[in-house]
């Protein structure tokens, strides 16, 4: 079980993995998140559920090698299989007809932003999407994106390929252009949300972000990764990860995500001398 | 019963209580009296034969003693240490009146342990396999019932008591559990130093020794979904045995600030994830040096015990009730207190100070006084006007109890809820709305003891078992 079926490397240290979870692929939907763990001594892992397969009976996952937890998926290869896999959590994304709406994503946050673009398009919105960024070696999943959407704008910090800027930048020359935006779904770092979400704040335009908390169990039992949002605390986990942008307070959740940084940079750095330095630049 | 003394045990995470030895086993089941009217057995919500076992306990027949628990009680060891056998049998031992109740608890605990460490292997030897699982036991009591498999929700002590149960009865049974380990809130929320996870595991490869099946990693509710296992007729009957796996806040400012754990987390990070051990187990946990613990359960006890064992220097309860009211069995306010944990009482937190940089620099509290008793009885906490004090803390456990969690029963059509979130039953088997489903422990009651769950979990499997009876 939980096997790795296949195994791809899309930019330095940014890795695609489709996993065997026959259960979690058969009722997952756009916006669930699964829980894995690598081994018996591994962290419960939450990550966002990019695709699935209910026939082949697998989950897509992307994990960005940060810390001690997502360098050891990273050394896992095709054949090896996670201890645990457990969804699918979260509640789904409430996806609707609205007309027009722009997916941004910051970084691998495009992964889990393809499973709801891919439904807006299904139900007959229009889809554009911007992807963001630092370089053009770290836009991944460019052809799915393109084809789950009508426009894709792909933007690079260092003007490397597309929007020379930040996506914020590219979506307010969209809405400078008059174009009718009905609602923007904003994936990626917390900065990176909060900025979308202060910029469609001015131009009134409805915005949902998936929040990537700290978490434990993921299903509501610890309450680690709880958020405020429109002054009252909720769980991400259950009655989440998506919530309205302009309600959500992102510089706690931004101080609540750094709590446990000593630990995991002392988790990093003795899994480093333990390999030999780190492999973000192999490849 | 010997300890560890509180010196020792304040910085390991070992069982405290270190058990007793044969002799002293002896002499203690023979100061029974064997009277005849057993009001032990009534205090227990198992129903043990607490006369009967303790019998064979003075004769030196433990493995016998063991057995004769078993018929009754799938989980003595873990019960012989963290049951309120102080408000349950111990509570209506005849002896008691004049003396010192005789310590079932402490014998029921040995009985256990001596059998696990003096025997092979234990119960019948029915191995786990992934085949069907039905029939696997012959039934204990002899009767023929018809063949069919029960989907028990939750690996907790309600579930793994209905699943013994039911099994012992020859039935199919497969365990649905979300975490990635068993045991639920013996895992998660007992710290090792009360209930070793040796214990549990023993106690649950004993329960798959009767066939049962475990699946981890299923949240039944959203990997699976209940009514359409039923309605397949992959199962003839469930059990809903997911406990009270939402933790309740303060709802006072600054309560999201980093170093502000629910006690849920606090313990679930050290106990089922072995944070205690990090870096060589991966998920951590941050202590400070001055903790508080609000409320004053067994839970507040065991965030307490166990911040000092992680190295805080200062570890404080605190509590809006006086010492009367505090729900913690007397024996684990005892232990923390020998410990060094030092009781707040009648104080309420009012606000969590920012140190400036998103972590916890203080909490503001007020004193409480008694005044008229509330709908619980209890008298109601009233603020005393002009008491508001800083308390100098970096980290605070909140410990005020929990709600049932919200998956199973929101993804399930057909269940009835009460007010609270809890499942409704109707009957005293815990039969729900949804016909075939029955339900028992915390999502029930709300939060209560282990046995009360188990009880629960033993009711059910008897209501399932009439039912399936009754349908064939």
């Amino acid at each position: 079980m939980f096997r790795i079926m296949e195994k791809r490397l899309l930019a330095p240290a940014v890795h695609q993995l489709v996993v065997e979870a026959p259960l979690v692929a058969r009722r997952a939907r756009p916006g669930n998140f699964v829980i894995v763990r690598t081994d018996e001594t591994g962290e419960r892992i939450p990550l966002t559920i990019a695709d699935y397969d209910p026939e082949k009976g697998s989950v897509m996952l992307v994990v960005q090698e940060v810390g001690k937890s997502t360098m050891d998926i990273g050394l896992m290869e095709e054949g090896d299989s996670f201890t645990d896999v457990a969804g699918p959590l979260g509640q789904a994304t409430p996806i609707k007809k609205v007309g027009t709406i722009v997916g941004v994503a910051g970084g691998i946050g495009v992964a889990p932003l393809l499973p709801q673009i891919k439904l807006h398009k299904e139900i007959g919105n229009h889809v554009i999407t911007i992807v963001g960024a630092r370089t053009r070696d770290l836009l991944i999943l460019k052809d799915e994106t393109e084809q789950a959407s009508h426009e894709v704008i792909f933007a690079t910090d260092d003007g490397s390929s597309g929007y020379h800027g930040f996506v914020t930048g590219a979506l307010e020359e969209l809405i400078k252009q008059g174009r009718q935006i009905d609602e923007v779904t904003a994936i990626g770092p917390v900065r990176m949300m909060q900025a979308t979400c202060n910029l469609t704040r001015k131009y009134n335009i409805p915005t949902l972000v998936s929040l990537n908390a700290v978490m434990v169990d993921g299903t509501g039992m610890c309450g680690c990764c709880r958020v405020t949002v429109g002054g009252e605390t909720k769980f991400s986990c259950v009655d989440g990860p998506d919530f309205d942008g302009h309600k959500v307070d992102f510089d706690e959740l931004a101080s609540r995500q750094a709590f446990f940084r000593d630990e995991e940079n002392l988790a990093r750095e003795l899994a480093e001398q333990k390999r030999g330095g780190c492999r973000c630049h192999e490849k | 019963m010997p300890k560890q003394s509180p010196e020792e045990r304040r910085s390991n995470f070992r069982e405290v209580a270190l058990g007793v030895d044969p002799e002293l086993a002896v002499r203690e089941a023979k100061r029974c009296i064997q009277c005849k009217t057993k009001p032990c057995t009534k205090g227990c919500p198992v129903e043990v034969e607490i006369p009967e076992f303790i019998a064979l306990m003075a004769q030196g027949k433990f493995r016998e003693a063991d057995a004769k628990i078993k018929e009754k009680n799938s989980l003595p060891a873990i019960c012989g240490r963290v049951c309120p056998q102080e408000s349950q049998c111990e509570s209506l031992c005849t002896l008691g009146k004049k003396f010192k109740p005789v310590a079932v608890g402490s014998l029921e605990r040995f009985a256990a342990d001596w059998t696990r460490e003096n025997s092979p292997e234990s119960g019948c030897e029915k191995t786990n396999t992934d085949g069907p699982a039905l029939s696997l036991c012959t039934a204990a009591d002899g009767i023929e019932r018809p063949s069919a498999r029960i989907a028990v929700i939750g690996s907790g002590p309600a579930g793994l008591t209905c699943a013994a149960e039911l099994a012992l009865m020859g039935y199919g049974v497969d365990i649905f559990e979300s975490l990635h380990d068993t045991g639920g809130v013996l895992r998660y929320g007992i710290p090792e130093f009360r209930l070793p996870k040796a214990i549990v595991n023993q106690e649950v490869d004993y329960v798959r020794s009767l066939g049962v099946r475990i699946f981890t990693n299923v949240l039944v509710g959203t990997t699976l979904d209940l009514n359409e296992m039923l309605a397949k007729g992959e199962y003839q009957a469930a059990f809903i045995g997911t406990g009270a796996g939402l933790p309740y806040f303060l709802e006072i400012p600054g309560e999201n600030l980093n170093g502000v754990y629910s006690a849920n987390e606090f313990l679930t990070r050290v106990n089922l994830m072995k944070a205690y051990r990090f870096p060589e187990y991966d998920t951590p946990v941050k202590i400070g040096k001055r903790v508080a613990v609000v409320g004053a359960g067994n839970v507040a006890m065991d965030a307490a015990r166990t911040s000092l064992r992680l190295g805080a220097d200062d570890v404080k309860i605190v509590y809006r009730r006086s010492r009367t009211e505090m729900p913690a069995r007397l024996e684990e306010i005892e232990n923390a207190e020998e410990e060094g944990v030092q009781m707040f009482l009648l104080t309420n937190p009012v606000r969590i100070v920012s140190d400036g940089k998103g972590g916890v620099g203080a909490m503001e509290c007020i004193k409480m006084e008694l005044g008229e008793p509330d709908a619980s009885g209890r008298r109601r906490p009233v603020p005393v006007p002009g008491s508001e004090f800083t308390m100098d803390v970096d980290t605070v456990i909140v410990a005020v109890g929990q709600g049932p969690n919200p998956l199973l029963a929101r993804a399930t059509q057909g269940l009835a809820l009460n007010r609270k979130g809890n499942i409704e039953v109707r009957d005293e088997y815990g039969a729900t709305s949804i016909p075939g489903v029955w339900a028992g422990g915390d999502i029930v009651t709300g939060a209560a003891t282990v046995i009360s769950a188990m009880g629960a979990g033993k009711r059910a499997a008897r209501g399932i078992d009439i039912w399936l009876r009754s349908q064939s």
